[in-house]
């Protein structure tokens, strides 16, 4: 009887030849399952992208949805984007004052401010919060449609799912953000001068002038509006995940997780390619 | 004696006249993995008939439905709706073959987030651009009286029981004035009376409009009730297709099974 633990084969010497390749066939087995649920994932959701494009542009224009949809993402988000905004501004504040006070540069600290906000950190928390509220909500309403059979009866209904479901949300996803951005923007800026003043006498005027001061459109406008970008990521995604959903309640779940975090991740990883690109297109 | 389907062209009614099928599966194959559902099942129906397909659970009596309605593809055979095959068709071409159809799904599928009204309502706004709002109001309070369910306007779905959603689910079939019905299991679920209340509406509904119905059921009162014609599946084929009159002189162990036990 071997003496080699419970993991040990009777019979078989663990480091034989055999058991090796049983390891070895189960690691290759675990990576082609996971090269394959990677590509099917990206392949169907190359295929969604594709029927949701093709109805969105073709009519019957679904308005009234859209707009529905404008009221949903947009005026339902703004309260949460706005104070997520306000949050952002007065850390940033706090930190920027004790940082640049360290080296002499208090002077900067209105650019810095302004830049900071406008050009990172209110696109970014914007797009974060937003894939939280907007994508779980978009994922877990789809799912629980697709898992009831109402996206079928839509469908039986002769109303295309892809037009009124989806491309509906999309839109106004992308067209949703970059004013959502727009607003944390001014939240942030306003509660971070609002912090600084407390501290240290500054007018707004003066505030606005000095971090403003040099700046063009192009310093500000891209990152704003590569927002339309992260809209885009979070609707394809929370739809996708949603109208794809199967399991009952637990897929419903697991639909709405799942909206949040790969529109979070791929919204991340979008923004390091964006940056880039920013930085090359508007130099 | 009835023998399983051998005419999938033409159907005689109940006078024995020639009628041109509406709706015609010709040798549908379909596969859920290995699990084959339908082996190459021919069925189809006329105007003005009602067809009831009965069978076991698990048999793809909802998977026929599905694929005369086009939510699914046949692996092979076609599906034919007024001579065109749908199975090839764009979702946009399909939808214009679908609004001649109305589907009342098993769990009546009622938008959750809707009222009675806006439910009924849905098909009409999207597709009667035509009507004035009026004018759909009067249309849903009409289809929703046809159906029993007048007065409840206003409530959600969530706030009737699951016999009033089927109405209000069947109400919402009927909205584009369909010529051709499909009904999942339109009494699942339901107790006695419902079940027969439901069934004697289907009754009135069909001598009222004349289309042509396909209802999958497993209550073979229900059935003898409303359809002109019961086929029965069993393993992915038509194991019997007639009156109820062919199916009790069956001399096939299956059907004489089903019929003692039902």
């Amino acid at each position: 009887m071997s003496n080699l633990g419970s993991t040990a084969v009777v019979g078989i010497d663990p480091a034989s030849p055999e058991r090796r390749a049983v390891g070895i066939s189960s690691a290759a087995g675990f990576a082609s399952g996971l090269m394959n649920g990677f590509f099917e994932w990206f392949g169907s959701l190359g295929i969604f992208s594709w029927q949701v494009l093709k109805a969105g542009v073709t009519p019957p224009y679904e308005g009234r949805e859209l707009l529905r949809q404008l009221d949903e993402v947009g005026s339902k988000s703004l309260p949460l984007v706005a104070l997520a905004g306000a949050a952002i501004g007065v850390v940033i504040s706090l930190e920027a004052r004790y940082s640049l006070s360290r080296f002499g540069a208090k002077s900067m600290f209105p650019a810095t401010l302004v830049y900071s906000v406008i050009q990172v950190m209110g696109p970014v928390i914007t797009g974060l919060v937003v894939s939280g509220r907007v994508g779980a909500g978009i994922g877990a309403e789809l799912a629980s449609m697709k898992v009831t059979e109402q996206i079928d009866a839509i469908e039986a209904s002769a109303i295309n799912p892809y037009r009124f479901l989806a491309a509906t949300r999309i839109l106004a996803c992308i067209l949703m953000l970059p004013l959502l951005t727009l607003a944390a923007d001014a939240c942030g800026l306003l509660t971070g001068w609002f912090a600084q003043a407390l501290v240290e006498p500054l007018s707004f005027h003066q505030f606005i002038q000095s971090g403003f001061h040099g700046a063009t459109f192009n310093s500000f406008l891209p990152p704003t509006f590569k927002t339309a970008v992260y809209g885009l990521i979070i609707g394809l995604i929370a739809c996708f995940q949603g109208m794809r959903t199967t399991g009952g309640a637990a897929g419903v779940g697991r639909a709405a997780t799942n909206s949040v975090v790969l529109a979070s991740l791929f919204l991340i990883l979008a923004d390091v390619v964006l940056v880039k690109f920013i930085l090359v297109v508007f130099p | 004696m009835a023998t399983a389907f051998d005419n999938p062209v033409k159907q005689r009614n109940e006078k024995g006249e020639g009628t041109a099928p509406v709706v015609v599966v010709e040798n549908v194959r379909k596969s859920f993995g290995r699990h084959t559902v339908l082996n190459g099942i021919s069925l189809s129906v006329g105007r003005g008939e009602t067809l009831a397909v009965l069978g076991r659970s698990g048999t793809g009596k909802s998977v026929l439905l599905r694929l005369i309605i086009g939510l699914e593809k046949p692996d092979s055979g076609s599906v034919r709706i007024h001579g065109q095959d749908i199975a090839g068709l764009a979702l946009d071409q399909l939808g214009e073959i679908r609004k001649k159809m109305g589907f009342l799904f098993q769990h009546a599928a009622l938008y959750d987030s809707l009222t009675v009204e806006e439910n009924v309502a849905f098909p009409l706004q999207h597709h009667r651009g035509d009507m004035s709002k009026s004018e759909r109001a009067d249309c849903v309070n009409h289809l929703l009286a046809e159906v029993g369910m007048e007065g409840n306007l206003e409530k959600m779905p969530s706030d009737i029981s699951g016999g009033m959603q089927k109405r209000v689910g069947l109400a919402r079939a009927l909205a584009l004035d369909p010529e051709i019905l499909l009904l999942d299991e339109p009494t699942a679920g339901l107790d006695p009376i419902s079940s027969a209340e439901i069934g004697e509406l289907i009754l009135k509904l069909q001598r009222e409009r004349q289309m042509a119905s396909v209802v999958v059921t497993h209550n073979l009162h229900s059935a003898k009730t409303i359809a002109n014609r019961l086929a029965i599946l069993n393993e992915g084929d038509v194991v019997i297709e007639g009156t109820y009159e062919d199916l009790q002189h069956s001399e096939i162990a299956f059907v004489k099974e089903f019929l003692t036990l039902s």
